[in-house]
């Protein structure tokens, strides 16, 4: 079972330990499993082994050490990191080094985290299973015949096969919770706003959240604890402060209010429902109160997000266009290049939303979609509202679904087919509140179910009050981790 | 709301978004497109006149920072980064007697 983050830190300050063994550890099962896994773009083993043997010799020298200083990290790929490639597992950055560091990837580096690597994903995030990548696929470490969701496929994939300690990912319909779900491993989208997007390179920019996979709850509230806070640099990042999630585990869940959602959209797998009936049973007998709930909007989160996202994405990705990074295909004028490198530079997928995106904004066609998808969001987010007024937290599946075998979903005739795999995460990025998935137990063929736990704006506490729960309840049933 | 999407929509689409699509891929994206905006109609269901649109989840509004000079990117590196460069400035093809 793999070591917490307490354990790993703790061992390198008091000298039973250090970062080196820490990160050769890492590495052996990189060496062992990457072949098959393709967890990641790039492994920077030699910068890292660099940084883990600063560490232990500022350990040695008795200098004071960061909160995660020996434990390793893998990064996202569309995370910034200066002077390093960074893609979005996308042709049209290729070559491209960033001249700044995320905020997110700064506070690691200052807290001691030693970056293994870059993990592949969806091309610009576009996906639920890791398929578009311009790299090819990722696969899940439990069967390498099955996707590792997406699109934060590889940072779940490189937890779950112990690449690294733990990694970062970024959800805009669910690319942290879903593919956590589907590897096994504890996945946070925070609130919107909580962790700075600075240095994220946008997809959708008032959806996406960046956020940890872990393979405990609490390594998720050391690591949220660390990265949560106001960023100058993200004029979107919340100023408040953040109360402590690691305190938050600590507590019980008597009394907590968890709310069954009774019009939930259709279409979980029976197994995956029975975990849902498990998990509800479980925060029960820890104290907590079962609430029935209604959130009729929840069901038309995909619609009105295959509108917003793709709008905003077609805005974002307008500045790929050969000029000022990665690739830029030669053309006679300006116009012909920028169409020459865009039409080279971006996969099918990303195309496809950047169309859709590009006709839900256009004029003429502007109010009847666009205009009312933002509407519909409203809806979505008030419905939610009226349910936290009745309950703390609301649980549902991660997924609908355990892992599917590759290229069972991605037939480009029926897009939906794969589009629903987000179907009970999407609502979260419409509304802004967060979400988490929590391994509760197996499914069909033996493999991981994730428990989604949902609670109100800034309501961190109580969803990991209720995650420390599921995560009790789930060892004690004895859950092969 | 419009009814199907056309082919000659799909074409002044992709030119808008920069991307040239041959003859079959504008078929193929015209046939993909109609089928998601299909599904959009799950929503006429909803009464929607009197809801106001939500643009952002956290009521932030004209985040403003202090006046003062700081450090910005370093030119040279920034300029290093791209695929083309010349005197301090990104380096493009000729924008004049462009067709549209």
């Amino acid at each position: 079972m793999a070591r917490t983050i307490r354990e790993i830190t703790a061992g390198v300050r008091d000298g039973s330990g250090t970062a080196t063994a820490n990160l050769e550890a890492a590495l052996a099962n990189v060496t062992a499993r990457e072949d098959e896994i393709n967890a990641f773009n790039l492994v920077l083993d030699e910068q890292a082994r660099a940084d883990a043997a600063a560490i232990d010799a500022s350990a040695k020298a008795g200098d004071e050490l960061g909160p995660l200083a020996g434990v390793t990290v893998a990064l996202k790929d569309n995370l910034c990191t200066r002077g390093i490639p960074t893609t979005c597992s996308s042709k049209i950055l290729d070559g491209w080094r960033p001249p700044y560091d995320a905020t997110v990837v700064s506070v690691l580096r200052d807290a001691g985290a030693i970056v293994v690597g870059k993990t592949n994903m969806d091309e610009f995030a576009m996906g639920s299973s890791t398929e578009t990548s311009a790299f090819g696929p990722t696969r899940n470490p439990f069967d390498t015949t099955r996707v590792p969701g997406g699109s934060s496929g590889g940072s779940a994939a490189a937890v779950a096969a112990g690449f690294a300690d733990f990694s970062i990912g970024s959800d805009t319909g669910g690319s942290i919770r879903q593919p956590a779900a589907l590897c096994g491993v504890v996945g946070v989208k925070p609130t919107y706003g909580y962790v700075s997007r600075y240095g994220l390179i946008a997809f959708a920019s008032s959806l996406d959240q960046i956020g940890p996979f872990t393979t405990s709850v609490e390594d998720a509230a050391v690591v949220l604890d660390l990265i949560g806070g106001h960023d100058p640099l993200d004029s979107t990042s919340i100023p408040v402060e953040r109360p402590s999630l690691v305190e938050a585990i600590r507590r019980d869940v008597a009394g907590l209010r968890v709310g069954r959602i009774t019009d939930l959209p259709q279409g979980a797998d029976p197994d995956v429902v029975e975990r849902l009936e498990a998990s509800f049973d479980a925060l029960r007998e820890a104290g907590a109160t079962i609430v029935d709930v209604q959130v009729p909007a929840f069901t038309y989160g995909l619609t009105a997000y295959y509108l917003i996202a793709p709008a905003e994405a077609s805005s974002n990705l307008a500045r790929f266009d050969g000029v000022r990074y990665g690739l830029r295909v030669d053309a006679a004028d300006t116009n012909a290049m920028y169409s020459a490198t865009r039409s080279a530079g971006f996969g099918d997928e990303v195309k496809r939303r950047i169309m859709l995106g590009t006709y839900a904004l256009s004029a003429g066609y502007y109010d009847a979609y666009y205009g009312k998808a933002l509407k519909v969001r409203r809806l979505i987010s008030d419905d939610l509202a009226k349910a936290y007024e009745q309950a703390d937290v609301l649980l549902t599946p991660a997924s609908p679904s355990v892992a599917f075998p590759l290229g069972s979903k991605n037939d480009p005739d029926n897009l939906l087919s794969m589009y629903l795999c987000d179907v009970y995460t999407i609502p979260a990025n419409m509304a802004g509140h967060p979400g988490m998935s929590v391994p509760f137990g197996n499914g069909a063929d033996g493999l991981p179910v994730g428990i989604q736990i949902l609670a109100g704006t800034l309501n961190e506490v109580d969803m990991f009050r209720a995650a420390a729960a599921l995560e009790r309840a789930a060892g004690s049933e004895g859950v092969a981790k | 709301m419009p009814e199907q999407i056309s082919t000659a929509d799909v074409a002044k689409v992709a030119r808008l978004a920069r991307l040239d699509l041959s003859d079959d891929a504008l078929q193929r994206m015209t046939t993909q497109l109609d089928a998601m905006l299909e599904h959009f109609h799950d929503v006429d269901a909803l009464d929607l006149d009197d809801v106001a649109p939500m643009t952002q989840p956290y009521p932030l509004t004209n985040v403003m920072r202090d006046d003062v000079i700081a450090t910005s990117l370093d030119r040279d590196e920034v300029l290093a980064q791209a695929p083309d460069a010349e005197d301090g400035r990104f380096r493009v093809p000729p924008i004049i007697g462009l067709e549209d």
